[in-house]
């Protein structure tokens, strides 16, 4: 166990030294969720008087967002770099290490989970510094759990895309999952104010669970009712993402 | 000159036609965006203070994503050059017997064309989902102009950051910035709805203009003091937009 775990520890450094060797790559993922929050909550904050819209905090309703548009950068970076380095032809080169492949996949994304951490702390910091309620040690930590969970998600899906196209130029496929998993929630309004097909789809989606898991301390007090199902949702997504990426990694080169 | 700039664009847009994956997300993260607002948001029509003689909100955000489009828009040109002047094309450009300042006019020209092409699709788009354009064929005309004058603009800005820069990445690294001046303006979301300070930087930003001035001939009638806002807004960014951009270029010539 000692040995996958130091294959693990070392891919997961390699990738965070990347945000330090390359920053000028990294700021933008780092300040992007932050500026949304900002944004979204300055132009559409008199959405609080709709009726029915349960919270009179619009910046705290969407700082939640914030937290998942960072897991979903942090995903979607890990297959961008990852497909650098198939085009480098560094993949090859660690391909034919001595070490299972379900390793390797784990070294690749647990550094999305980390990384999701940066930008989302930096929401944070600002978010209180407006005047944000704090949720609660419970509400921050059940928050970075669900951000790293949906983090390393999106990763899997990220690593499927790069496996196949195998080109950097696929980032924006790699980039639009994630984006339309966050948005077409419960993102700006709750479920029902939302629009016919967006409520549908809202309902579907397994991250508006997450979203509710992760929101519920910043408008409200944090239940079980609204854990279990946003923990539940990270775990399929997960299993589901994990064995697709799995079984194309088994596949490559094979 | 208008020979060697007609070659330079049409090698711009055949670049685009070759690579789509690269002209795709300037519609489709607008486009998404533009879904879940008004998914979200469509019941803010009723806010007091929104105004009660719009359609729809549908109707209301087309320009905002025209907007929002025609920036990555922008982005997107700049990231083209900056890859040209990494690959080396940029410098045989140089080399080559041309006038130099049709190396920028070549990809604004390409760039107004892709304007162009992004309005219609959002104009069409919002058609096939409902929304209504109040001024009819002219309305869509002055749409289009706002969009294509802005646009050209914006992709000037980009072609000057790359000059500057002379690296994608950077280049790249404007995206959120890109969101920050648009959310300070009233693409969005009317002016006196907008919580503080955005209401008040939003007077000053003339993306607020811009969009307001495309946004008019959708939600009314034709009129002429928001369609000739939207006009000097647009015209006055890529004014000064192009302005930079040559003098950019002037800088990079002293400099090879």
């Amino acid at each position: 166990m000692k040995g996958p775990a130091r294959v693990i520890g070392a891919l997961t450094r390699r990738a965070l030294h990347e945000i330090l060797r390359v920053p000028g790559a990294a700021i933008p993922g780092i300040l992007a969720p932050t500026i949304f929050m900002l944004g979204i909550s300055s132009v559409f904050g008199a959405a609080v008087h709709l009726p029915g819209f349960g919270t009179t905090d619009f910046r705290a309703f969407v700082v939640p967002v914030g937290f998942l548009q960072s897991a979903s950068f942090a995903g979607a970076a890990t297959g961008v770099n990852l497909a650098r380095d198939i085009e480098h032809g560094w993949f090859d080169r660690l391909l034919l290490c001595p070490t299972p492949r379900v390793v390797l996949l784990g070294g690749i994304v647990s550094s999305a989970s980390l990384r999701a951490l940066l930008p989302s702390s930096f929401l944070l910091a600002v978010a209180l510094g407006l005047g944000v309620r704090f949720p609660g040690l419970l509400g921050i930590i059940l928050a970075a759990l669900l951000v790293m969970g949906l983090a390393m998600a999106v990763a899997f899906y990220a690593v499927l895309i790069a496996l196949h196209f195998r080109t950097q130029q696929a980032a924006p496929l790699m980039q639009i999952g994630g984006f339309i998993l966050v948005l077409f929630t419960t993102s700006y309004a709750p479920q029902q104010l939302l629009t016919g097909w967006l409520r549908t789809v809202s309902r579907i989606n397994p991250v508006t669970h997450v979203l509710t898991g992760v929101r519920q301390g910043f408008v409200g007090d944090v239940t079980w009712t609204a854990t279990w199902p946003a923990i539940a949702s990270v775990a399929g997504m997960l299993l589901v993402l994990g064995a697709l990426a799995t079984r194309a990694l088994l596949r490559t080169g094979a | 000159m208008s020979r060697t700039v007609l070659a330079l664009a049409r090698r711009a847009l055949r670049n685009v036609l070759r690579r789509p994956q690269f002209i795709a997300p300037l519609v489709v993260f607008p486009s998404l965006m533009l879904a879940a607002n008004v998914g979200g948001l469509s019941r803010t029509t009723s806010l007091p203070g929104f105004p009660s003689d719009v359609h729809g909100f549908l109707d209301f955000q087309l320009a905002a994503a025209i907007t929002q489009s025609l920036l990555l828009g922008g982005v997107s040109a700049g990231i083209a050059v900056a890859l040209e002047i990494e690959g080396g094309f940029f410098d045989r450009l140089l080399a080559a017997p041309i006038p130099r300042i049709a190396i920028v006019l070549g990809r604004l020209a390409a760039t107004t064309v892709i304007a162009l092409a992004q309005v219609v699709y959002f104009l069409g788009l919002g058609l096939v989902f409902g929304a209504h354009i109040k001024a009819g064929v002219p309305g869509a005309l002055l749409v289009a102009a706002i969009g294509a004058v802005a646009g050209t603009g914006f992709g000037a800005l980009g072609v000057m950051l790359a000059l500057r820069a002379k690296s994608a990445s950077t280049v790249q690294g404007i995206f959120p910035l890109v969101f920050v001046v648009l959310f300070v303006s009233s693409a969005f979301f009317p002016r006196q709805l907008l919580e503080s300070p955005a209401r008040q930087i939003a007077r000053y930003n003339p993306l607020s203009y811009l969009a307001d001035g495309m946004r008019d001939p959708i939600v009314h009638s034709l009129r002429a003091g928001p369609a000739l806002e939207g006009l000097a807004a647009a015209g006055g960014i890529a004014a000064v937009a192009i302005a930079f951009s040559v003098l950019a270029l002037r800088g990079r010539l002293g400099q090879t």
